[in-house]
């Protein structure tokens, strides 16, 4: 477990890394949100999550009975001055309005020509898209947060076999092997851990990997 | 103005079968636990209910998706209630998933008289199938059309007697549209006012819309 999670925190805090100063942000459910905790400190973003908030912060001590701010996972947050709350309709123009700067969001599967598959496996899990079919069509960029492989099989594939979240629309996939960019419909690693050789990343890839060094 | 204040005995006469029941909430962060107790206690069976997500265990619409009476759930996102999907594989609820922002301006649009909203959302996804694709300026967009209910029950952080309501913090959510997109309209409040005391611009949901009142467990 203690496994898990640290791997989670490593792609977190890479993720992090791809954040500018002044950026609109909207993290998914799950493994996105724990990059709020990594942004650098000389880099302020503003969050936005789709139940209703820009602005939001992570909430410091325990809440009142009648607290009333939460994120998009149900969890208690605040948020600091100079936000705004608003209403399902009004995040939703925020979101497909082209007014995010950075959508990052989980995947089950994610493939080389940028489609995404977060929301499906049929007939044995269906949470369901939330927001995420609407921040892919809509965000500037999106980033994928996700494990490189799921239990020993490859999540980066040539193509998506899930029901797709969006198509063409991926340009970043951050995992705790490496960070790839998708051009030109290939996965182009920026970077990658010094623990594994290019040999091995790409046994654990279900698509052709490029590398410019 | 007329006072909205509704016997919670009367709620509960008014959930009628087969209604089709939008509710607000975000997680339940917003939803009316009271107004959800008496669709319970009305024993209506073959409701389909309409929100942004099925709640999470004991909370919101997940107590609705424990008891037999819901046959259909229209909604974003499931996955922090495992008893939605379970009853969704098993066969016993028709789950139909919408993405988040489309769901928003499918009620938008019942609420504000338009056909439908075009939105990139979902193309080229098995959301598209069967929907129109129409270009406009030279772009692609898919025609939802607009989605209304027989009921909304809605939960408020202020209202007053004649249903003027505020919604505090991200309690907005659903609750703000879905008031402007069913035939029936109750809202439960937190806290309760007399008419003329709410700041007018503070008002989020105005009391025409409304047609009953009920004070939320927090009402004194």
């Amino acid at each position: 477990m203690s496994n898990s999670i640290s791997v989670k925190d490593i792609i977190a805090k890479k993720a992090a890394g791809e954040l500018f100063d002044g950026a609109v942000v909207n993290l998914g459910i799950g493994l996105p949100e724990l990059v709020a905790s990594y942004i650098p400190e000389d880099v302020e973003v503003i969050l936005q999550s789709e139940n209703g908030i820009l602005g939001m912060t992570e909430l410091e001590g325990e809440p009142a009975e009648d607290h009333s701010c939460f994120n998009a996972g149900g969890k208690c947050v605040s948020y600091k001055a100079g936000s705004m709350l608003f209403d399902s309709v009004t995040s939703f123009m925020f979101i497909r309005g082209g007014h995010i700067d950075i959508a990052i969001l989980g995947a089950l599967q994610v493939d080389q020509t940028g489609s995404l598959a977060s929301h499906e496996i049929p007939g044995k899990f269906i949470p369901g898209m939330g927001g995420a079919m609407d921040l892919a069509a809509g965000a500037k960029k999106l980033i994928v947060a996700t494990s490189h492989t799921q239990k020993g099989k490859a999540k980066l594939l040539e193509k998506i076999t899930f029901p797709a979240t969006a198509v063409n629309c991926v340009d970043t996939i951050i995992t705790e092997l490496c960070i790839i960019d998708i051009i030109d419909e290939r996965f182009v690693v920026r970077e990658m851990s010094a623990d594994i050789s290019k040999e091995e990343l790409q046994e654990l890839t279900g698509a052709p990997l490029v590398f410019n060094s | 103005m007329r006072s909205k204040l509704t016997a919670y005995e009367e709620i509960v006469k008014r959930v009628k079968d087969g209604m089709q029941i939008m509710i607000g909430g975000f997680l339940a962060d917003g939803s009316p636990e009271l107004l959800i107790d008496a669709v319970i206690e009305s024993g209506a069976k073959n409701l389909t209910i309409i929100g942004n997500d099925t709640g999470v265990p004991g909370r919101g619409i997940a107590r609705l998706i424990d008891t037999d009476q819901v046959d259909k759930v229209i909604a974003s996102h499931v996955g922090l209630n495992p008893k939605t999907t379970q009853r969704s594989i098993e066969g016993s609820l028709d789950l139909q998933l919408v993405a988040q922002g489309t769901l928003a301006e499918q009620i938008r649009c019942a609420g504000a008289g338009l056909g439908g909203a075009l939105t990139p959302t979902g193309l080229g996804t098995e959301v598209a199938a069967g929907k129109r694709i129409i270009e406009v300026q030279g772009k692609s967009y898919l025609l939802e059309e607009p989605l209304r209910a027989d009921l909304a029950l809605l939960k408020s952080s202020i209202s007053d007697e004649f249903g003027n309501s505020f919604y505090e913090g991200t309690c907005k959510n659903f609750n703000i549209v879905m008031a402007y997109a069913a035939d029936l309209v109750m809202v439960e409040c937190d806290h309760l006012v007399d008419i003329g005391e709410m700041n007018p611009n503070l008002v989020e949901t105005s009391g025409i819309l409304v047609d009953h009142l009920i004070k939320g467990a927090k009402c004194e």
